[in-house]
């Protein structure tokens, strides 16, 4: 069975519109990119979507309230809210470092959540 | 108070292109550069933005914000740029001169050879874009919403609207997503996306929230806080279509309807805008119309990405390095001649030692107090004597002159400035 798919590619900001045909459950033709992260993306976003998550996460005696954290690499997209509950259940302690480990493994994904700046101490 | 009151590039805003532009000094050799930040800390709107995006163009990296600032400010501090944060600077002469007030420093003045404008661009608000309505709690631009959420840890509210499809508003509609909130609409008045494709599928497809092509805000319901927003769809020459209204109640309106470049020092400075972009005319290296005054980043124009903003930068701060060095070799070229004993003025009042070497130059003054006896008029550095003559008299009504040679010039040289004195003989 052939079927078409339309996605916008999210690798740059250019943000290519993707025409994809799938046979049979795989792609075999792709139209629209301007690179080759065009086809990757489609491969992607079809068998495993992904994304990069960016929240917070409170901190105790920091400059901030908050320090901004994110996933190093794109997740399993229908992970997201279970990453963002977990980062709602942690405090940490200032001093921090940009890159400190907040969660690692996060939901044994291989990817780590990270500090995005240094949080120091007041 | 400040070790020093003049310094060779002066770089107002640590955004983006302000951190890039001191980044660039440094390396194009300016000895002293001061960053000017009136926030507590380095690093800009780009502490606010969590979000990644960040350093594709210079880094080949997907980075948040506070990542790609993290970097330009550990790199400042490494290369020994100074900064005064919690300090605003209340005014720019076209000399370069500062006007600048702190907290903990009060007021004081500041000398730039030359100065960096980086002070980015603000939000258009409510009042910008005359929406009609109560005057409830609850309307916010989206980066100040971005702003609670991110770095003070407060929600803006539950039930939110979004007009304008740039991209603040739709990260924000991810972001508030994100921590609970419920996003109803994106309204957008033009048939197209203001902001990036990306953000469109990442911000908003993802989550089902629907975007409202030609749709603005009508009216705004709510007493103390907002109740809800009626929509309305607009015809291509934004009439409001009437029987399209639809009522949505929320609590909380936000607005990501564009931005304009923040250029309150630089009309003082006599920097010219270009009414097109609502920022300065600069050249090539980002030099103003005023020489010595660069601007970079969205005080120039918005820019969509923060890499842009540091190339800017990066040529503003090459430039300005270039300026003031050429200003301090000019500086040590030129000393001051000073009046000293009995004497009231002296012209020229600055000399260049460089035009002894083949020229005479003709220092000429008048004294305070009549003499009527021989006098000795002398130059000196301050310790030694450079040149002197003698007078039957001297007196006020009548100018005098003191001539330097070019055999002067060894001593002059070595001078950083000349006195010329009358002593009774």
């Amino acid at each position: 069975m052939v079927e078409k798919r339309r996605l916008i590619c999210i690798s740059c900001p250019v943000g290519c519109e993707l025409d994809v045909t799938l046979d049979e459950g795989k792609i075999v033709d792709v139209e629209g990119n301007s690179c080759k992260l065009g086809l990757d993306y489609a491969e992607q976003e079809i068998f495993d979507p992904r994304r990069m998550v960016a929240s917070t996460v409170r901190v105790k005696n920091g400059f901030h309230p908050l320090v901004p954290v994110y996933t190093e690499k794109p997740i399993p997209k229908p992970k997201i809210f279970e990453v963002l509950a977990q980062l709602r259940d942690i405090e940490l302690e200032a001093p921090i470092a940009v890159n400190d480990v907040v969660i690692e493994n996060v939901l044994d994904t291989g990817i780590n959540v990270i500090a995005s700046r240094d949080m120091p101490k007041v | 108070m400040l070790k020093k009151d003049t310094y060779d590039v002066v770089i107002i805003g640590s955004g983006p292109g302000g951190l890039a532009a001191a980044v660039a000094a440094k390396k194009a050799g300016a000895e002293d550069v001061l960053v000017i930040e009136r926030d507590t800390e380095l690093g800009g709107i780009l502490l606010q933005c969590i979000h990644n995006g960040f350093g594709a163009e210079i880094f080949k990296e997907d980075l948040p914000g506070p990542s790609y600032a993290q970097r330009y400010i550990d790199e400042s501090i490494e290369l020994g740029v100074e900064t005064l944060l919690d300090t605003i600077v209340l005014e720019v002469t076209p000399g370069r001169k500062l006007y600048v007030s702190s907290r903990q420093h009060g007021f004081f003045e500041i000398n730039a050879r030359a100065l960096v404008l980086a002070m980015g661009c603000r939000e258009r608000t409510r009042a910008m874009i005359q929406i009609p309505g109560m005057r409830p709690a609850g309307v916010y631009t989206a980066g100040t919403a971005q702003r609670f959420v991110n770095i003070e840890g407060k929600m803006p509210g539950e039930k939110v609207v979004i007009l304008g499809s740039g991209d603040i508003g739709m990260i924000m509609a991810r972001r508030l997503t994100f921590e609970g909130a419920k996003v109803e609409r994106v309204l957008e008045i033009l048939p197209f996306l203001s902001g990036l494709n990306r953000n469109y599928v990442q911000c908003l497809q993802d989550f089902d929230i629907p975007l409202l092509f030609k749709h603005t805000v009508k009216f705004i319901h709510g007493k103390n806080r907002v109740e809800a927003v009626e929509t309305v769809a607009v015809d291509d020459k934004w009439n409001h279509i009437p029987g399209s209204e639809e009522y949505i109640p929320c609590d909380t309106l936000l607005l990501s309807v564009g931005l304009i470049p923040e250029n309150e020092l630089s009309r003082q400075a006599g920097v010219e805008l270009d009414p097109l972009t609502g920022g300065p005319y600069v050249d090539e290296s980002r030099q103003t119309n005023v020489p010595g005054i660069f601007a970079a980043g969205n005080v120039v124009h918005v820019y969509d990405l923060a890499d842009w903003v540091t190339l800017a930068g990066y040529e503003a701060g090459k430039g300005a390095a270039k300026f003031a060095m050429a200003l301090r070799a000019s500086e040590e070229v030129h000393i001051p001649v000073l009046a000293g004993n009995n004497v009231h003025h002296v012209v020229p009042q600055t000399i260049n030692k460089r035009s002894l070497e083949d020229e005479e130059i003709e220092l000429q003054f008048r004294v305070r107090m009549p003499v009527e006896d021989r006098v000795m008029i002398e130059v000196h550095d301050g310790k030694n004597q450079i040149a002197r003559r003698l007078a039957r008299y001297a007196r006020p009504g009548e100018m005098n002159t003191i001539t330097l040679k070019p055999k002067n010039f060894a001593d002059v040289e070595k001078a950083s400035s000349i006195t010329v004195d009358v002593h009774p003989r």
